[in-house]
């Protein structure tokens, strides 16, 4: 049901039209100096590396079970059923916990704005509503960046590989990826040399602290009926000791009359 | 004697305090881009490191109120209120670095009515909520006092053991969540110091933190004040400290036998440094503590609590900067402006511990101290009603 995109290194010219796309529609600066940067930032939400003669994009992954969404206290991404990985800015406090999670290191925050918002790639949420295509798959002169359903698209990317096994890297990264991603690429060279990690675990990353936060009503449980239960048995030996005491030593009788009740009671 | 003392910290204290004071004004004037050294690559600098470690000073709050009102062990009372206190102020401290940390501090509430279940976060801020309140309720007594109003004592007295157990069970969550907090990045924290075991070392460690803090504080207070724990009760905190800290250094070495991990302390690299000064800050008071003459000198005690508290300080800073770096692909090192918050904070906590030992009965006076144990022999069920120790009641 999910919508996707799929990158072919093998296909992108490193025209940077998807850039140029993304800028417009997120109402980013776009200029040759910023063209001329290969790294996402608070004012570009793609890049394409360029090394040789061969290319690679850079975007927010879109994960399907995202660890920026887990991670985010009050709730200000989420993952929607359609795909995209949205950022509403009125919840957001700027924990900036997102940017610490994402196993992309895509977030981006606005340090130099007195009220600065996280930013990323969105996948063009309004678009991809409305029916429409992202800008970046949309303004793809040579099909590089293809957007459609995620199940069709990996069946695609798998088709190309096996009508090309000499021309691909055999892997998709995004398939099984951080429990799978809705950006899937091809590349003819390992990803690792564009910076994608060979070694994200393939589980998804809220599972790792999910299994944690899972106990925490059973700790609130039994923590209370345990603590409570000692300090029942700890105070009734005090009034018991007490109420001895008293028995023993009639000096004190007046002093504690009110245990010595308790102790009988 | 001591006031040439009192006046050289003082000084230190209000040069501390201009300059985090200019630092404030510079973060909340210019942004967080101006006022520190984070990027994108590193978005959590030393301030985080400092919330993990001044929440860990807080330890000492919730083991010294389970071990006096649930486990009844009542020889620890008098250790109570300064633990209290201490747990207070390191989460002062935690919440109003958070203020500053924060991207849009106006947004703190957010929690409170907008919620994520599966955020670590998110649960770390209602833990954080909750036992201040708990801690404030847990220490009104000393101000309660102070003030006479015995009938709010009174009140008080009667919900004072469901605020303990409320207050053990949120800080166990809170201290091994902030563990928690890491294990998400199993790709970036260092794997000497990455581990699904990090929950539980952060509670185990705060325990720690927090009786070293205890004995720190206490030996402050004798030279300030000449008030101060028995040093048979000083003896007893440094021996369960020794046995603490063993616990803890075994579980670190059996986690990181299970995980392999052992061949890394061959790089040389500086998280192997840093690693190691780690480890050394905490292996030698606890291999001190064990002797005698250590744990009965009270000069000896005093210099191993420091080295306890500078091992966790290493450890938090290790988790958050040093453990981070090498995946971000990045240097950081903190501006001087963090710097000086972070100090004036420190400095700020400091100065109200000093202030309410001075106005609070806080530290049982040293004359009062003998009082207490015939009083306790005496009565044994007396001190039974909860933060009031008697004691000190009798002699305001």
């Amino acid at each position: 049901m999910s919508k996707a995109l799929l990158y072919d290194a093998t296909i992108c010219i490193g025209c940077k039209q998807c850039e140029q796309g993304c800028a417009t529609e997120n109402n980013l600066p776009y200029s040759d100096s910023i063209a001329a940067e290969e790294k996402q930032s608070e004012h570009k939400f793609t890049a394409v590396l360029t090394r040789g003669d061969k290319f690679m994009r850079r975007l927010c992954m879109n994960c399907q079970d995202p660890a920026c969404a887990s991670a985010c206290p009050v709730a200000a991404l989420r993952k929607t059923a359609a795909g995209p990985v949205i950022y509403e800015e009125g919840r957001c406090m700027g924990c900036r916990y997102c940017m610490l999670a994402c196993p992309f290191n895509v977030p981006r925050y606005e340090w130099n704005k007195l009220f600065p918002r996280v930013r990323k790639c969105t996948m063009c949420p309004n678009r991809v509503a409305a029916g429409k295509q992202t800008a970046c798959a949309e303004i793809c002169p040579t099909g590089a960046t293809k957007f459609g359903e995620r199940d069709e698209l990996i069946n695609e990317a798998q088709q190309r590989i096996r009508d090309n096994p000499g021309q691909y890297v055999k892997h998709i990264y995004g398939l099984n990826e951080v429990g799978g991603t809705s950006v899937l690429l091809l590349s003819g060279v390992p990803f690792d040399q564009f910076g994608y990690s060979a070694d994200v675990p393939t589980e998804p990353m809220p599972l790792l602290t999910s299994r944690v936060l899972s106990k925490v009503p059973d700790v609130v449980m039994l923590g209370g009926v345990l603590l409570g239960g000692i300090w029942w048995i700890t105070n009734r030996r005090d009034d018991v000791a007490a109420a001895e005491d008293c028995e023993k030593n009639s000096a004190f009788e007046d002093k504690k009359r009110g245990q010595d009740e308790n102790g009988k009671a | 004697m001591a006031k040439p003392r009192f006046g050289f910290w003082s000084v230190i204290l209000w040069i501390v305090m201009v300059l985090g004071g200019y630092s404030l004004i510079l973060r909340f004037a210019r942004g967080l881009g101006a006022s520190t050294n984070m990027t994108d690559e590193f978005p959590w600098g030393l301030w985080i490191g400092f919330k993990l470690f001044a929440v860990a000073l807080a330890g000492g709050g919730f083991t010294i109120a389970a071990v006096v009102h649930i486990f009844n062990l009542k020889r620890y009372r008098p250790v109570l209120r300064p633990m209290i206190l201490t747990a207070f102020l390191g989460y002062s401290a935690f919440i109003c670095s958070l203020i500053i940390d924060l991207g849009r501090p106006y947004r703190i509430w957010h929690p409170v009515v907008m919620w994520n279940d599966h955020s670590v976060m998110f649960e770390i801020a209602w833990c954080v909520m909750l036992y201040t309140t708990v801690l404030a309720l847990e220490f009104a007594p000393a101000v309660l006092e102070r003030l006479g109003w015995q009938r709010a004592l009174v009140w008080l007295r009667g919900v004072m053991i469901p605020v303990v157990i409320l207050g053990v069970i949120l800080s166990t969550l809170h201290q091994s969540s902030l563990g928690s907090l890491y294990l998400i990045v199993p790709g970036k924290l260092y794997p000497l110091w990455y581990s699904p075991l990090e929950p539980v070392f952060f509670f185990v460690s705060a325990l720690c933190a927090g009786l070293a803090m205890t004995v720190f504080e206490s030996w402050h207070s004798r030279k300030a004040f000449g008030k101060q724990l028995e040093q048979s009760l000083l003896t007893s905190l440094g021996r369960v400290l020794a046995v603490a800290l063993s616990f803890y250094l075994a579980l670190r070495f059996v986690d990181m036998v299970h995980r392999g991990v052992f061949h890394l302390l061959l790089l040389p690299r500086t998280e192997t440094y840093l690693f190691l000064l780690e480890i050394a800050l905490l292996l030698i008071p606890t291999l001190l503590l064990f002797q005698r003459r250590i744990h009965q000198n009270p000069t000896a005690l005093y210099f191993c609590s420091v080295l306890t508290l500078l091992g966790f300080v290493t450890n938090r800073m290790n988790v958050a900067i040093t453990g981070m770096e090498a995946s971000s692909g990045t240097y950081y090192f903190p501006k001087w402006t963090e710097l000086a918050i972070t100090l004036s904070l420190v400095a700020g906590a400091f100065a109200i511990f000093w202030l309410a030992v001075k106005y609070l009965p806080v530290f049982p006076p040293a004359h009062e101290t003998h009082l207490a144990q015939s009083a306790r022999v005496a009565a044994p069920s007396a001190a039974a009603s909860p933060a009031v120790p008697e004691l000190t009641h009798a002699g305001s």
